[in-house]
């Protein structure tokens, strides 16, 4: 009973404060830049528009994959929020990432095709991260549910930070921010026209855009696992996390898909299989 | 979005100024997108001519309804003072349906600006009626 109701907390909240932190973000970006930018409710606005807009999709695979997007990633969030098992979160999510790009692909634009690639490049980048992380809970706290992180009394961030710095790897290609933003960028920034979102248009970049607050609350909510002990830190360390993420986008430039498999696999990986031998050995 | 017709790019260098941190346009909620597929609005400068009226309706036609068209400076609104040059069509309501008509040599931003939030308002009046 418990759990469904944190389950359906987190599926109605999930997208609404994904909203807000894409709003948010858009503000503290103008602020960075020296501008005012957009009222915080912009996200929600944008999505409403999008919604009322005319239904124009080059075939009906578009329609499906867009649907099939949202609804994986709504269920690895209710999934994460059920306290489940972090290897079928990590499952369901990249079945949603892959149905993106095949929906890309269904297309004869290049734009689309070329952003699918890339995007299969990021999904290479970033999934034996999160793979890595999810061995390090494991070594950490015995198992890969989430229950079990709640046992631990001390936060996770003081045993596997190195795991973390990781993380955030995986963190700014999801949010699709510079350096990591070449398959498609989020709000105004171009590349490939908009990549694998290209010949998405109306209700189903809405659909997009709401699958893409889900997941970013998805990988925030891993974040947020790293200090479970006290919320006022788990804030902070949230808030410090997305303010060095906005920081990154704001000052670094966009790199190639090469750049970015050496970045995150060599550093990356090798931040996190040094912090797993630390935790093996301690 | 933004086509430029083959114009002097006086008006565009204007219309890029709205995006700067000076007259900041994203204030509204409005971005500038490259895909005709994902915009509400288009923004026209420079004279349409017969080579690029095909491009002009072809990028009108992928954004979809609702949508609003707003033609910039004097060559948008009328062919300028090209008018009368053979390979100028005119003014861009001869080719695509045109809301909102900006003047100017070039525009300037808080002009375009103004043009933009009255195209907004047109473009609120046909969501209503869709």
């Amino acid at each position: 009973m418990e759990t469904l109701i944190s389950v359906i907390i987190g599926l109605v909240a999930a997208p609404l404060l994904g909203g807000l932190i894409a709003g948010l973000d858009r503000r503290l970006t103008a602020w960075f830049q020296s501008r005012q930018g957009p009222p915080i409710m912009q996200a929600f606005y944008d999505v409403g528009k999008l919604f009322g807009k005319e239904k124009m999709v080059v075939n009906q695979w578009q329609i499906l994959c867009a649907w099939v997007y949202l609804i994986a990633a709504a269920v690895s969030v209710a999934l994460f929020f059920a306290q489940g098992d972090l290897l079928l979160v990590f499952f369901v999510q990249a079945i949603g990432a892959v149905f993106l790009v095949m929906g890309a692909m269904s297309v004869k634009s290049p734009f689309s095709q070329v952003g699918a690639q890339r995007e299969l490049i990021q999904i290479l980048a970033y999934e034996p991260i999160l793979i890595l992380v999810f061995v390090g809970f494991y070594m950490v706290t015995g198992s890969f549910s989430i229950h079990a992180v709640w046992a631990q009394d001390t936060p996770l961030l003081a045993k596997m930070p190195l795991l973390y710095l990781a993380l955030g790897y995986a963190l700014t290609i999801k949010l699709r921010k510079s350096p990591f933003d070449f398959s498609t960028s989020h709000h105004g920034h171009q590349e490939l026209v908009k990549g694998v979102l290209t010949e998405y248009s109306g209700p189903y970049l809405g659909l997009i855009e709401i699958a893409h607050w889900y997941e970013t609350i998805l990988v925030l909510s891993l974040c947020a696992l790293f200090w479970h002990t006290n919320v006022a830190w788990m804030a902070l360390l949230l808030v410090a996390t997305y303010m060095l993420e906005i920081l990154v986008d704001n000052t670094m430039a966009r790199m190639t898909w090469r750049w970015m498999l050496k970045r995150v696999w060599l550093l990356g990986m090798g931040m996190s299989v040094v912090n797993l031998i630390w935790l093996y050995a301690g | 979005m933004h086509f430029d017709c083959g114009s002097c790019n006086g008006c565009d260098i204007e219309v890029l100024a709205c995006l700067t941190p000076l007259y900041d346009v994203e204030r509204f909620g409005i971005i500038n997108v490259g895909n005709p597929k994902h915009a509400d609005v288009l923004l026209v400068t420079g004279t349409v001519n017969h080579r690029n009226k095909k491009v002009l309706k072809n990028i009108y036609d992928q954004m979809p309804e609702p949508k609003a068209v707003i033609a910039i400076g004097a060559c948008g609104n009328t062919g300028g003072i090209f008018r009368e040059a053979y390979n100028v069509v005119g003014g861009v309501d001869k080719v695509i349906p045109v809301d909102v008509y900006v003047p100017g040599c070039p525009a300037k931003p808080e002009a375009i600006i103004d043009g933009v939030v009255a195209g907004l308002a047109k473009f609120a009046q046909k969501v209503e009626e869709a």
